[in-house]
């Protein structure tokens, strides 16, 4: 009955700082430029189902497709087990999915071993290939201290879990065969068995054991949750909406900035009267604020496994630039921004911006807006959108673009070319 | 266009030479190559010629929102005032301006590039590869243009008017949506790169190389120069050719 008490305590306290937690990441995307993504909902479901369901997007390196898979199925699937251990935490009963279940509960139990151990080969695969064969695509100017952490603090703890699962399993099938108190019948344990001899026989330390990985595996599971917010592993939970909301439209098709526009007919016809855009909003992003909200979900998003900045050409060749950089200061400093609302109330401004303070003009300098790194995302994140905005910012609101571009500007104003020759030679070449 | 119009008649296709199609004398070759496509097939067509003026490409991928919608208004003005219809271009840069972003600005238009005109023409029958120089067993390459290529999803069309060709062709290490970008794009054509270990022509260059092709083709007068002065870099000059696809397709067929 005290267990059951101080369960109820546990999952209440983790469901409610997780719901926090999610609240002001909510609030900080939402900080966000507005932007329309509500359109086409029957292509946009089927992007998600596709993208992030079915992950085809990961396919394009199959080795890390199969093993990220592995985690992928067993986290979803070894869910129901989880399922039945809150169920079992909360009524204080114990596998209480096996009687209505029978058979089929043998067959799930004995599944969820299976994949209990793909998720130990992936983690350890992955931990290897991080740690000991040094991918370079985990390394970078980004990749500090904490990021590298961050990975290897999530993969421990998933084969932690792991552990504690399958050695509550053991302990629970040699309790069973024992007849044990309340461990009923119920399950198969074709992994756990093999580690059954490793174990005491006597039923109390088996007891134990038992519940020790009961509780450590569930609280773990508990931390684990509210360990998100904070970890590149939130991407487990943003990578739908944010799949949902992608771009559909083609690639090379930039957004024709509204604001603009209206200028610009201005310009060309003086009778042209403005529909008012109510608030007057600053040209481009010079900081996280200026972006759209779907910029800044997406630095949420992202989990950093550099397959954007593995194909930049700016980045292969030796460039500041790399497109994860881009997207993990978003993400800094939006969360910088949160902890100002939160600590300093809704007016404080520090002197900060991502212009400068977190992403260099020759970084943004180096892109050559070739959409490798969108193509590469396996959740569709788009670094080149905020590149372009911050761009639009540092021309139209600074007038500090490079001189030869300033130059291709003149150019194109007043001759029609980039290049310096004369409209009245365009015909030229027929010869 | 004006002269056309004077005469009372309508094309069927608008040729959108673009800036360096008209200006730059290597393209200048690609245009002509274009033209006599164009002619041999029997398609009437029109050229804007000095009324033609910068998509605003160059000024919108390095953030000059303003220069673009500008030139794009008063392009849409001149556009729509011959009341053009379906507009073939010769660059991916300007093919993916006019196809994505005029709409917005009021510029609707069925736009093709260059190679999905000969593609169809080839599937239509009315070009083949005969009468010309044989590509006969010659290795050849593709680089796809991130503006065609990733940029439009049009990954197809440049390899079907290659395949008429009986060639060789080879795939480079990096082909299709994983192709690299030649260095010219977001307006990089127009400045210095920034400070790295190489350009990215030369790291496109080790992918050339590696495929053993002897003609590189292009569908980009921006990759264009970015290849060539790969292959001069590299002294290859004697054993590699970069061609365009109009080109190779004119050669072809004798043109």
């Amino acid at each position: 009955m005290i267990g059951q008490v101080i369960f109820i305590i546990i999952l209440a306290a983790a469901i409610y700082l997780f719901s926090k937690n999610v609240g002001k990441i909510r609030r900080n995307i939402l900080l966000g430029r507005d932007t329309d993504r509500s359109d086409n909902p029957a292509e946009r479901w089927k992007t998600m189902a596709k993208i992030a369901l079915g992950q085809t997007k990961m396919t394009k390196r199959p080795f890390a497709a199969v093993m990220h898979f592995f985690i992928y199925v067993g986290f979803i699937i070894i869910n129901i087990e989880v399922l039945e251990i809150l169920i079992d935490g909360v009524f204080g009963s114990h596998r209480i999915f096996s009687a209505p279940l029978g058979g089929l509960y043998n067959l799930l139990i004995g599944g969820f071993e299976f994949l209990a151990v793909l998720v130990l080969v992936a983690c350890f695969t992955f931990l290897i290939r991080r740690n000991i064969g040094h991918l370079k695509r985990f390394s970078g100017v980004e990749m500090t201290s904490w990021p590298k952490s961050d990975a290897n603090y999530i993969l421990i703890i998933e084969i932690l879990l792991m552990t504690a699962f399958l050695t509550m399993n053991a302990a629970d099938h040699k309790l069973q065969l024992l007849n044990f108190g309340h461990y009923i019948k119920a399950g198969s344990f074709p992994v756990s068995n093999l580690i059954g001899p490793l174990l005491p026989d006597s039923a109390n330390s088996l007891e134990t054991i038992e519940r020790g990985c009961w509780w450590f595996h569930i609280i773990g599971i508990l931390a684990f949750l509210n360990y998100l917010p904070y970890s590149k592993h939130f991407h487990i939970l943003l990578a739908f909406p944010n799949t949902y909301y992608s771009n559909l439209n083609p690639k090379g098709k930039f957004t024709n900035m509204a604001s603009v526009t209206n200028e610009v007919k201005a310009m060309l016809d003086p009778s042209f009267v403005p529909e008012s855009t109510g608030e007057i909003a600053r040209f481009g992003a010079k900081d996280v604020t200026d972006l759209t909200w779907k910029n800044l979900m997406e630095a949420y998003t992202c989990t950093e496994c550099g397959r954007c900045t593995s194909v930049c050409p700016a980045n292969q060749t030796g460039k500041l630039l790399s497109p994860r950089k881009i997207m993990m200061d978003t993400r800094d400093r939006i969360a910088e921004v949160g902890n100002n609302l939160d600590k300093n109330g809704k007016d404080y401004k520090d002197d900060k911006s991502l212009l400068d303070n977190y992403i260099t003009r020759e970084e943004l300098w180096a892109c050559t807006t070739c959409n490798a790194c969108v193509e590469a995302c396996p959740v569709n994140i788009n670094p080149l959108e905020i590149i372009t905005e911050m761009r639009r910012y540092i021309v139209m609101e600074e007038s500090q673009a490079p001189n030869s571009l300033n130059n291709m500007f003149g150019n194109v104003e007043n001759n029609g070319a980039p290049w310096k020759y004369s409209q009245a030679d365009r015909f030229n070449w027929k010869e | 266009m004006a002269e056309m119009m004077a005469q009372g008649k309508e094309p069927e296709i608008l040729f959108w030479v673009g800036c360096a199609g008209s200006f730059d004398e290597r393209a200048q070759r690609i245009t002509r190559d274009i033209c006599k496509i164009l002619s041999h097939v029997g398609i009437s067509f029109a050229v804007l010629g000095t009324e033609e003026a910068c998509t605003g490409d160059p000024a919108k991928r390095a953030g000059n929102e303003f220069l673009f919608q500008m030139q794009a208004m008063m392009n849409i003005q001149v556009l729509n005032g011959y009341n053009i219809k379906k507009i073939v271009t010769g660059c991916p840069h300007c093919f993916n301006t006019i196809k994505n972003e005029y709409p917005g600005l009021g510029g609707n238009y069925e736009v093709i590039h260059h190679t999905q005109l000969i593609q169809q023409l080839i599937d239509e029958g009315k070009l083949k590869a005969e009468g010309g120089e044989s590509f006969k067993g010659k290795r050849i390459t593709y680089h796809d243009p991130c503006y065609l290529g990733r940029g439009n999803d049009v990954y197809e069309a440049p390899r079907k008017a290659l395949e008429v060709l009986d060639a060789d062709l080879v795939e480079m290490k990096r082909c299709r949506s994983n192709g690299l970008c030649c260095g010219a794009g977001g307006a990089q054509m127009f400045k210095e790169p920034e400070k790295g270990n190489k350009d990215i022509n030369i790291e496109r260059m080790s992918d050339v190389l590696e495929s053993k092709a002897t003609v590189v083709a292009a569908a980009c007068p921006f990759c264009m120069t970015m290849l060539r002065d790969g292959v001069k870099l590299s002294e290859k000059e004697k054993e590699i050719e970069v061609l365009d696809i109009a080109e190779i397709t004119a050669r072809a067929n004798g043109l």
